[in-house]
Order: C-alpha cells, then sequence, then structure tokens
C-alpha cells in the first residue's frame, strides 16, 4: 500500500486545476479508476464534456493506489503492462478531450436540481451534470483509519496520518503505530526531535527495508524509541480535545497504557463507500445494482459502471469496466441530448474530434 | 459438499454448503454475507478479515508472508485472525467455523 513517507510523497497530478464555484459540464464522473478514466474517452466521442472527481490526489484508482508497480496481462491488445503504466496511457488517450479533474476531494452529495444534477464536494466543489457516471469502485480511498471510539474528535490535532510538518511533533510524546515503511520511517525521521516515541506493533518484523528495520533496532537499543510489540491500539484517552494517552492490547487482551500527544498511525489506505449508501441507488454490501445494456441505476440519469457496478454474473474486471463504460456514454446521450438522435460513427471514421475549448 | 460455518457480528450463525476449490471469501461473498472483500481476492485489502476457531485455526495452511503483512493493517486482530480469500475449502475444512468482522 501506499503511503507518505518522510523521503517524499507520491507522485501527485498537480496539473488538476481545483476550483471553488458551481461547474457546469454534460457528464460528472465519480472516481478517477481506469474506468472513469476511460469514460471520459467513450464520453468524448460523443461529443460529451466531463468533469472526474477523486478523493486520491492521484488518478488510477485502486491501479495506482494498490498495485502500481504489477504487471497486467489481460488488458485486451498490451500483453503486459504494469497498473501505472495502464493509468499513464488512459491519462494519454483522454487528454484531447480536456476533462476537467477535481481531485484530493470526495464527493458527499448527489442532489437533482431541475432538470440535472448537482454534486458537492468535500472541498465545497459544485458541479451541475445532466447525466452522473459513478465509477467509485471500490468506495473513496483515504486513510486506513483504526476503529477506536471518539477518534475523530482528535483527527487533524492529535491523530494524524501522514505528516504534513514535522516540526510541530518536536519535543511531543509520539505513538507511531504501524508495521510498514511510514511507520517505521517516521519513528526513525522523529527519533531525535521527539520526547518520546513509541511504536505500537502487532508481530516482531516490520515490513521495511533490511537496512530501515536495523535502524530501527539500534534505535530501540539506544533508548531513543520504545517498541511496544506484540500490541494493537485498543483506545484512545483525553478530553476531546487533547489526548492523554494510548491504551494498548495484545492480541491476548493484557492492557497497557502510554501517555502521549499525539497518535500518528500509518495502517495505509482504505475504501469506504460512505455517502454513495445514502443516494438512493440501492448500493448493498458495496455494488450498486444497474442494467448491464446500460448501465443505468434506479436514478434517472445516474449510471454506475466498474467494479461498484453489479449485475448477474458481473466480472470485477478492468476490460469489463471498459465495456460498461461504452455502454453508459451512449445511454448518457440521450439523457443530455434528449432532442438529438445519436448517430454513431465508428473511431476510424471520424477520428478523436478534438472539442473547441 | 464441505459446510462452513460463518458467524456473523451480530453472533448469528449461517450454514452454508461450500465447493471445494473456491475461496472462503468467495463462498461468503456468494451468500450475501456482509463482507466487503473490497480487491476482490488479490490480497490488497484486508477488508475478509475473519477469526477462525481455536480448534480450526492450526489445521489450516499457515499465512503466507504476504498475507501476515497485510494483517498487519487490519484491525481488531485476535491470535487466530485470517484473512479468508487466503483459505481454500477443501473436504478437510467441512464443518470449519469462522466469525466476520464489522464492515464499518
Ligand atoms: C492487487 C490487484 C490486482 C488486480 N489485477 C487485475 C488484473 O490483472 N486485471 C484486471 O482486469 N483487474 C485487476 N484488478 C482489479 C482492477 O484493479 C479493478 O477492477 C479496477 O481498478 C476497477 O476500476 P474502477 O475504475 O471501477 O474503480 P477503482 O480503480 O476502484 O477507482 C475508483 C476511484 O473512485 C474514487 N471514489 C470512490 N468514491 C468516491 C467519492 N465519493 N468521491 C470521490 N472519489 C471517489 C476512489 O478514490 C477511486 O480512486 C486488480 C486489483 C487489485 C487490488
Ligand atoms: S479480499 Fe482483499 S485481501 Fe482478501
Amino acid at each position: 500500500m501506499s503511503t507518505q513517507t518522510p523521503s517524499g510523497t507520491e507522485a501527485a497530478v498537480t496539473e488538476a486545476a481545483v476550483t471553488e464555484a458551481t461547474e457546469v459540464t454534460d457528464v460528472a464522473i465519480i472516481g478517477a479508476g481506469p474506468v472513469g478514466l476511460f469514460a471520459v474517452f467513450e464520453c468524448g466521442m460523443l461529443q460529451l464534456r466531463c468533469h472526474v472527481i477523486d478523493a486520491l490526489p492521484t488518478l488510477g484508482g485502486q491501479c495506482v493506489a494498490l498495485y502500481p508497480e504489477k504487471p497486467i496481462y489481460d488488458i485486451p491488445a498490451a500483453p503486459e503492462l504494469t497498473a501505472s503504466e495502464l493509468i499513464a496511457r488512459l491519462q494519454q488517450q483522454i487528454a484531447p478531450f480536456q476533462p476537467r479533474f477535481h481531485l484530493d476531494q470526495q464527493v458527499t452529495e448527489l442532489q437533482r436540481r431541475d432538470a440535472a444534477w448537482e454534486l458537492t464536494t468535500s472541498r465545497g466543489t459544485r458541479i451541475r451534470a445532466r447525466a452522473v457516471m459513478v465509477a467509485a469502485g471500490v468506495g473513496a480511498f483515504g486513510p486506513n483509519r483504526p476503529p477506536l471510539p471518539g477518534i475523530e474528535q482528535y483527527e487533524g490535532r492529535c491523530v494524524h496520518y501522514l505528516v504534513a510538518e514535522r516540526e510541530r511533533f518536536r519535543g511531543q510524546r509520539l505513538v507511531i503505530a504501524g508495521g510498514g515503511d511510514s511507520a517505521v520511517d517516521w519513528a526513525i525521521a522523529l527519533a531525535d526531535s521527539a520526547a518520546e516515541i513509541h511504536v505500537i506493533h502487532r508481530r516482531e518484523q516490520f515490513r521495511a527495508a533490511p537496512e530501515t528495520s536495523a535502524r530501527l533496532h539500534e534505535l530501540a537499543a539506544a533508548g531513543k524509541i520504545q517498541l511496544v510489540i506484540p500490541y494493537q491500539l485498543a483506545a484512545l484517552e483525553g478530553d476531546g480535545e487533547r489526548l492523554g494517552a494510548v491504551v494498548v492490547k495484545t492480541l491476548k487482551g493484557e492492557e497497557r497504557r502510554i501517555e502521549a500527544d499525539h497518535l500518528l498511525a500509518f495502517f495505509g489506505l482504505a475504501s469506504k463507500l460512505g455517502p454513495i449508501n445514502d443516494w438512493g441507488l440501492g448500493a448493498h454490501n458495496g455494488v450498486i445494482p444497474v442494467d448491464p445494456s446500460t448501465c443505468a441505476t434506479s436514478l434517472p440519469g445516474v449510471f454506475a459502471i466498474g467494479d461498484i457496478a453489479n449485475y448477474p454474473r458481473k466480472l470485477k474486471l478492468i476490460l469489463t469496466g471498459f465495456a460498461e463504460a461504452a455502454h453508459a456514454a451512449h445511454a448518457a446521450y440521450a439523457v443530455v441530448h434528449p432532442d438529438r438522435a445519436l448517430h454513431f460513427e465508428h473511431s476510424t471514421t471520424v477520428g478523436v474530434p478534438l472539442r473547441e475549448p | 459438499m464441505p459446510v462452513i460455518h460463518f458467524v456473523t457480528t451480530s453472533g448469528e450463525t449461517l450454514t452454508l454448503a461450500a465447493e471445494n476449490g473456491r475461496s472462503i471469501m468467495e463462498v461468503a461473498k456468494a451468500n450475501d454475507l456482509p463482507m466487503l472483500a473490497a480487491c476482490g481476492g488479490a490480497l490488497a485489502c484486508a477488508t475478509c478479515h475473519v477469526i477462525v476457531d481455536e480448534d480450526w485455526y492450526d489445521r489450516l495452511d499457515p499465512p503466507s508472508e504476504d498475507e501476515e503483512d497485510l494483517l498487519d493493517t487490519a484491525h481488531g486482530l485476535t491470535p487466530t485472525s485470517r484473512l479468508c480469500c487466503q483459505i481454500r475449502v477443501s473436504d478437510a475444512l467441512d464443518g470449519i467455523r469462522v466469525t466476520l468482522t464489522p464492515m464499518d
């Protein structure tokens, strides 16, 4: 799983313009995974303009968040390419259609307004679109939050999932939880400036490079870091504003209380359907039922494609999602242009029609 | 066909027939049990976390290093926690009992 490390952040798509006013477009695509990206192409071929929103700061959905370096073998006519190459090629393929990206923000609301849909994001971006394609995969990616009661009230203040500014931890008592690179790298990086560091992990082995693991154990031997193993997080104590202590337990239930000012939890990324469950799309166990011939959901003008779309014998494959994007684009055309017949021509006939900017 | 007993988070037990060769995750999903299994068995999500009955835990092939690594990112672990997309149904597992974890 990719998370931020002290040595650098993962490549961010910086050309993404983030806007505050209400945007108007033909199709709003929720999710910039492979399927959402290809939907831009299919819509573009029908001259439908698209805006794409994703909770992650990067394009690519699962491909980039979970397995960027892994080779994929079942993309037609691409015998082997890595997941991040697939995304780079999709970006290239859709560039002529000039999609607008709104990244690092989750779509939290979907509301019917007049004859259109209005989407609102966690950053306050509002987008009006005739048609919506929910290409949300397995949900919005975000930090994998430990399910500790009351954790939300400390988030951003005393509970952190990434280190934005290391100076704020100077002289502080830290609990760092997790066993991967982020946890180990930050424990090492903050060992000198923090007052105290406890590293909580459920087993002896860390999933970090051998040199970094060795360094962690050196710092532990020198008393600069306390390793609390085999423990996992159990509860937080505090007054609702400031954290007082982190309670940890062994797998067998023995408890320990560690006084701390901050908890840094590094458990990688997790996906959550979250608000999509409340949009009246009949989402159940993480998927939305659709008519496979159009990918239409139960709401007019709202389509679901890719991993999140479900029908009998659905295959959760990238290639299935690509085909669904084509079905949905054709169905969306009728929603955006109810008065115009769709005259279809193959890409070999029309080429890639460049839109006026 | 072997059967698997699934205990839900509310304590209800569901006994389901399972085809040999499928994973326990696939059996759970095919029967619409509350389990996310977000990555579809690609060992990339830990949302198929189950707690295996103690009597059964040692009879399973031990978890791979990759499964152990991913278990590091699961919450509410117990000594018999497993990612059930990695457990294949066979006659030897007839009657195994696993407890689901909250979908959250
Ligand atoms: C390890 C691994 C290996 C795989 N190997 C293959 C393979 O070889 N071949 C194959 O075909 N498939 C493979 N898959 C499956 C494939 O990756 C998925 O089928 C594919 O990513 C689905 O694409 P998608 O665009 O539907 O969704 P995703 O890739 O899941 O993207 C959805 C995006 O939507 C965003 N999102 C969700 N909700 C919101 C919201 N409310 N607001 C804003 N953004 C939101 C998410 O942040 C995410 O970025 C593999 C999966 C994994 C984990
Ligand atoms: S289904 Fe994702 S790890 Fe098992």
